[in-house]
């Protein structure tokens, strides 16, 4: 049985929650709670509302992701 | 981290990985026209479990079934139920099988009777790219060495590979890490190491490489409807190369 690949969207987080999670509104519509990855909080990249990124959402559980990367 | 099994747990994943190959070769003798995917199903969960296996799909994140029967456009993931094969379709039958808590996962794509000359193609191009991941594996050897060896032989038939599925190291868990996936440049990713055991599995499109999930939440399809074909082995990396385990073997000259 073949692994399902975690699927890569973007969106535009629309609102900062505590704990570094964010809610996210994916260009579809879909709006899902986002934690930022281990990487980016090392590198400290700041996330604010309205900044458009790149998120890793599970086939599994389409309401949690992973942000993966912000853009400028 | 990818796990590193003793030469102990190889020779039980080979155990049932025999099971697989067993399975397998009994589908292959039961595909005809006129049988359901339903059918073919009964058939290999009585063999598996006849031979002190169970099969480890059924269950699995809710999987309702204890194979995968996957016809035509179908890329993988197809529950078995009362569609019924018919001359010229061509099928994949996926089976993972438990047993004495080991796991080993493969699959082949049958023709049903007399296919088109493309669907043969198909089927041999995609069996041609697994071996050519096969003949990727050795310690030391990259693991995107293995996704690239794949890649370059399917598209270099014209057809396409599945972005959205990989393979996956597999022992005690169906899916272990590493993500094994078909496409990508070479030298990347994890070195391979002996006692790794990994599931190589192309799956590949005749079309275009986009694929949808239909409403069922499994049964993966080609997005433009074009056929598809998938095959799998389970192999351990050994020194010199691949050490398929999921493959009965003819007595070793």
């Amino acid at each position: 049985m073949a692994k399902q690949k975690g699927i890569t969207v973007e969106g535009v987080v629309v609102e900062a929650l505590p704990n570094a999670m964010f809610r996210v509104e994916l260009d579809n519509g879909h709006r899902v709670l986002a934690h930022i990855s281990g990487k980016m909080r090392l590198n400290y990249i700041k996330i604010l509302p309205g900044d458009k990124v790149t998120l890793e959402v599970s086939p599994y559980d389409w309401s949690r992701g992973r942000i993966t990367y912000r853009y400028k | 981290m990818i796990a590193i099994r003793t030469d102990e747990e190889v020779a039980r994943i080979r155990e049932s990985g025999r099971l697989v190959a067993g399975a397998l070769d009994l589908a292959g003798r039961i595909v005809a026209p006129g049988v359901t995917t339903g059918a073919l199903e009964a058939e290999l969960e009585k063999y598996v479990r006849d031979h002190g296996g169970t099969p480890e799909f059924k269950g699995y994140r809710g999987y309702p079934a204890a194979i995968c029967a996957s016809v035509n456009d179908q890329v993988v993931h197809g529950i078995p139920g009362t569609r019924r094969l018919r001359e010229g379709d061509i099928v994949g039958i996926d089976v993972g099988v438990r047993k004495d808590g080991f796991v080993a996962d493969g699959a082949r794509t049958f023709p049903v009777g007399r296919v088109s000359e493309l669907a043969g193609r198909l089927i041999r191009v995609t069996e041609e790219a697994l071996g050519a991941g096969l003949g990727a594996v050795r310690d030391g050897a990259r693991l995107s060495d293995v996704s690239h060896a794949v890649q370059t032989v399917v598209e270099a038939a014209g057809f396409s590979v599945v972005r959205e599925l990989a393979g996956h190291g597999v022992g005690t868990e169906l899916h272990e890490a590493p993500e094994i996936p078909n496409f990508g440049e070479p030298g990347n990713g994890p070195p391979l190491r002996s006692g790794m055991v990994l599931a190589i599995e192309p799956m590949v499109n005749a079309g275009r490489a986009a694929v949808r999930t239909l409403p069922d939440g499994w049964t993966v399809v080609t997005a433009d409807r074009t056929l598809s074909a998938h095959f799998e082995h389970t192999v351990a990396v050994g020194p010199a190369g691949a050490d398929v385990l999921t493959e009965v073997r003819a007595v070793q000259s």
